[in-house]
């Protein structure tokens, strides 16, 4: 089968690339453009370590074709420091221990993200909505919940 | 039909390590050229925070920053034996044996440093901030980086130490019984809230209230974390996972995460932990370990707590709702149970 030629931005960058008809996001990215960031994990959408920032929507990269992302923005974990300065998400990660292995922490950071860009200043609730795709396997989440809250400025209350 | 509140407790000895054959683990520590160390271990840091323990252990006792440490726990073919990152013993066996392969390093740091400074090694203090002088005349000293140097490319000299750490075989005495397969236990007790629904069958977790004593918490932060952590393993297996949720036939069993039960970040409960440090003996700066134990409480404590609630004992696990409404059937109908204390 012929390959496609699919151009986007990926972290602000133009990126070029070929690929077959069914080929999805994640497998683009790491087979093809050496990003890194996005994490295999079920390859069926059940547990968001692929969760990716599409035109700033969180979606999951292994269930969107590379061919939909023509044109489009593409955003992974990789391009959220600026330069040296982490992301606030991400020293709010390292601040409240919100990562153990670390497996699920790109998607969480991009789950996160998603959910601060369009409302910086969430509940617990609206937290808890946000990452409810992603599954982490360590942390209880209940840092990774501190962490965003934190992240946003609010104040969670200690497990409450 | 109604919601019934139930608070159930549980109490635990964990025995840290394990005995098949005796409980070793290794480690080698050698100086690289600019002062810093790297630490060689084959434990594997899961994200419980080896890295980070061997780091402390061995820039304690090295004398040296903890930022001028390195710890290589990837590779089992290069790095010295150890039996692995299981039965909660890795702050325990690894650490000390982190301690002895540091220990070692240092003498060979400190007769390094002698050399060059013409004075006798067992006069020398390390300031842990990179330097080692002369005790009690800090001007006569020299730089961590500069005897790595030194003894590199002047005397010929390896900076590097190795350490064991070995429980040995504990035999079965044949009369008895008896044995000591551990060193060293941790101890908790556990407290859960939770609310039955009479009518679904559906537990949910109110609360957790906790007290460990795993020895020195040698880092807080991460033990509060592991705790934490765990407790939603533990909460997971007491009220979620399983292999087999409609047995007999293993066909109808979970194969991914779609069909795997676990709790979700709204699923998760209020915890409060108190962590009460009594310095281990025979620990690493009297460490023992959270490990497995984090996990373990909430178990029988949510048991516990569903019996007290309607007086249903569930004895095989997860708690699912259908089997605490074929209890609830089989006594016909709930059964709160007395509640003593607030």
């Amino acid at each position: 089968m012929a390959k496609i030629p699919v151009q986007f931005r990926l972290n602000n960058s133009d990126r070029a690339t070929f690929a077959e008809a069914a080929d999805n996001l994640l497998t683009t990215l790491r087979r093809g453009l050496n990003e890194f960031g996005p994490k295999y994990g079920c390859g069926q959408g059940a547990c968001g370590v692929c969760t990716v920032l599409i035109d700033g929507e969180p979606q999951l990269a292994c269930l969107t074709l590379t061919v939909a992302c023509e044109g489009r923005h593409v955003e992974t974990v990789s391009g959220m420091a600026d330069g040296p300065n982490m992301h606030p998400l991400q020293n709010a990660f390292m601040d409240n221990f919100a990562a153990q292995c670390g497996f699920c922490t790109p998607g969480m950071l991009m789950a996160a993200r998603a959910l601060l860009d369009r409302n910086p200043n969430p509940t617990r609730e609206d937290v808890v909505e946000a990452i409810a795709g992603n599954i982490c396997r360590c942390t209880g989440y209940e840092p990774i919940i501190a962490a965003i809250l934190a992240a946003a400025g609010a104040r969670g209350e200690k497990r409450a | 039909m109604a919601r019934y509140k139930g608070r159930g407790m549980a109490s635990i000895n964990y025995p840290i390590g394990m005995n098949l054959g005796g409980d070793p683990s290794q480690a080698l520590i050698h100086s690289n050229p600019d002062g810093k160390f790297t630490v060689a271990l084959s434990a594997i840091d899961l994200g419980q925070g080896m890295k980070q323990v061997t780091r402390q252990v061995a820039a304690e006792t090295l004398g040296v920053p903890i930022e001028d440490v390195y710890v290589d726990t990837a590779d089992s073919d290069t790095g010295p034996h150890d039996m692995g990152s299981f039965a909660s013993r890795g702050t325990h066996r690894m650490g000390n044996a982190v301690i002895a392969a540091a220990r070692e390093a240092r003498g060979v740091l400190l007769e390094a440093a002698a050399e060059e400074l013409e004075v006798n090694a067992a006069d020398l203090v390390t300031d842990g901030r990179g330097n080692i002088h002369v005790r009690g005349a800090p001007s006569r000293s020299i730089t961590v980086r500069a005897t790595a140097q030194a003894a590199q490319f002047k005397q010929g000299k390896t900076i590097a130490g190795r350490g064991i750490f070995l429980v040995p075989l504990s035999a079965v005495d044949a009369e008895t019984g008896e044995m000591n397969p551990n060193t060293a236990f941790a101890h908790a007790c556990l407290v859960a809230d939770v609310e039955v629904d009479d009518e679904t069958g559906e537990v949910t977790l109110l609360g957790i209230t906790s007290a460990y004593e795993l020895g020195r918490a040698l880092n807080p932060k991460m033990v509060e974390q592991q705790l934490v952590g765990g407790a939603w393993m533990g909460q997971s297996h007491a009220l979620y996972e399983t292999p087999e949720p409609y047995y007999p036939n293993p066909d109808h069993g979970p194969r991914d995460f779609n069909e795997y039960l676990m709790p979700g970040p709204g699923d998760i409960a209020p915890y409060s932990v108190s962590v009460l440090e009594r310095p281990a003996p025979d620990g690493p700066f009297g460490g023992k370990g959270p490990g497995e134990m984090c996990a373990n409480p909430v178990l029988p404590a949510v048991a516990n707590a569903v019996f007290n609630a309607v007086g249903v004992r569930v004895d095989e696990l997860p708690i699912t709702p259908e089997k605490v409404l074929r209890g609830i059937r089989a006594i016909g109908g709930a059964n709160p149970q007395t509640r003593r204390g607030g």
